[in-house]
């Protein structure tokens, strides 16, 4: 690691004009689940600029490869063969290190390995659908799995999900702590999606559609695609507000 | 022309959805064998930590006041003496037997949430001031399309709480109620309400 001292500043304001509000009626399950009340605000103490800091240690061989995590020894899970790589940096354009990136989804034909999954798409008895990593020391991470299928889902009477990744990703500070979704270069489902639609911004959106890069891609073996993440970005300097005297 | 300003925007949240545990808790949706353990999971305190043992439990209800049984929570705290275990914390060393933060879904059948650790010491506030010992809460769930801030305060520290900067300067005091864990021996119950007449003051931070 570079001998530089770690940051201690609060992190810019949320735009909360950007990330969807918590009332949007098209996605139902919003509705009973999204504060009425106005959030109060609360620049930055040390509780929320401070997080907690995960080690390699944690990880296995290969917890980002889904294609292997979770299969049979020799065997693999079916779908197209995809390499997921990108930065996570902060709004300054700052690579962050050491960020633990979370990553899960359905298999190929769009179904969840999960308890209370019902669609009637089959499981893959190869495919788990978890994965994670730590970002490198200029913020780099990449995972390798099969491509999610679209889904539907019960919201509409025909409402479908984009194929699509989920992602939780830890920054430096509990404030930057981000939940969110990547989608892929030109499904048209995207623009139908009562949960996309939920983020009232066209270019917010366009933020979570990965590029397909065949500049990366693995000759005869898998495409990528291209997904950063943008975490809250932080003041450089600090200065406090003090009362004369003090 | 001025120098251009240039700034990336934060990436736009999407919900955790109903399958969160997959990705963040994979042996509690029964995917076993990729991860040993799920992160965050079982108690916060080994023999060595210091401080005093307390169970966190409740539950997170929505407008119906019906327990959501899908929802992920995490929590971070200080230590003891107040540090955080995070190289942002600069004020000293935080006990190494204790990293503050963990991470619990509520149980698949009732919705209930438990967290054991132990009861964190006063952090100054930016000027200085110390707060009252508080626990920073983070929820996500399906429906919930950007994770809820709140944060935990105990009923056992009365005084504390009076002169806390945070607690003091909410205008409607009808709401402080909300941020307060009840404590009875050493178990605090600290339930969210996402909606209704006791809806929990939740933070933009």
């Amino acid at each position: 690691m570079k001998n530089i001292p770690p940051e201690t500043s609060p992190f810019f304001p949320r735009d909360r004009e950007w990330h969807p509000p918590a009332f949007t009626p098209g996605y139902k399950t919003s509705v009973l689940r999204s504060p009425q009340r106005a959030l109060i605000s609360l620049e930055g103490t040390k509780s929320e600029i401070t997080g907690p800091v995960f080690g390699h240690n944690i990880l296995g061989e290969f917890d980002n490869d889904l294609i292997v995590n979770y299969a049979k020894p020799g065997e693999m899970a079916i779908g197209e063969r995809i390499l997921v790589y990108g930065r996570v940096l902060d709004e300054r354009g700052v690579g962050i290190p050491g960020a633990l990136v979370e990553f899960w989804q359905a298999n190929a034909g769009g179904r969840y390995r999960h308890k209370k999954e019902t669609y009637l798409a089959p499981l893959d008895p190869n495919f788990g659908g978890c994965g994670r990593t730590i970002t490198d020391e200029n913020g780099g991470y990449f995972f390798k799995t099969i491509k999610p299928g679209p889904y539907p889902w019960p919201n509409g009477v025909n409402d479908w999900r984009p194929a699509h990744i989920h992602f939780s990703v830890f920054g430096h500070g509990f404030a930057q702590r981000l939940i969110t979704q990547m989608y892929f270069e030109g499904d048209p489902m995207i623009w139908i999606c009562p949960i996309v639609k939920t983020i009232p911004d066209e270019n917010a959106i366009k933020g979570l559609i990965a590029a397909l890069d065949m500049q990366n891609t693995i000759p005869h073996d898998m495409r990528a695609y291209k997904f950063d993440i943008i975490l809250r970005g932080r003041r450089s300097t600090f200065f406090e507000n003090r009362k004369e005297g003090n | 022309m001025v120098q251009p300003l240039t700034y990336f925007k934060e990436s736009a949240s999407q919900t955790a959805g109903p399958y969160v545990h997959i990705g963040c808790t994979p042996n509690f949706s029964g995917i076993t064998g990729v991860y040993e353990t799920d992160l965050g999971s079982g108690s916060m305190v080994n023999d060595k930590t210091r401080g005093e043992r307390i169970t966190i439990r409740g539950f997170v209800y929505d407008g119906a006041m019906t327990p959501l049984k899908d929802a992920l929570i995490e929590i971070w705290q200080a230590d003891a003496d107040g540090f955080y275990n995070s190289p942002s914390e600069t004020r000293g060393k935080a006990d190494p037997n204790f990293l503050g933060w963990a991470r619990q879904p509520g149980d698949m059948a009732t919705g209930e949430f438990v967290f054991e650790t132990i009861k964190p010491g006063r952090v100054p506030f930016r000027d200085g001031r110390l707060m009252a010992p508080h626990v920073t809460f983070w929820i996500v769930a399906r429906g919930i399309n950007l994770g809820l801030n709140t944060r935990m305060y105990f009923s056992d520290e009365e005084a504390a709480n009076a002169e806390d900067p945070i607690l003091s300067r909410i205008e409607h005091r009808v709401r402080v109620p909300t941020l307060i864990g009840k404590r009875e021996g050493n178990t605090v119950t600290f339930n969210i309400y996402l909606q209704g007449e006791n809806e929990t003051i939740f933070f933009d931070i």
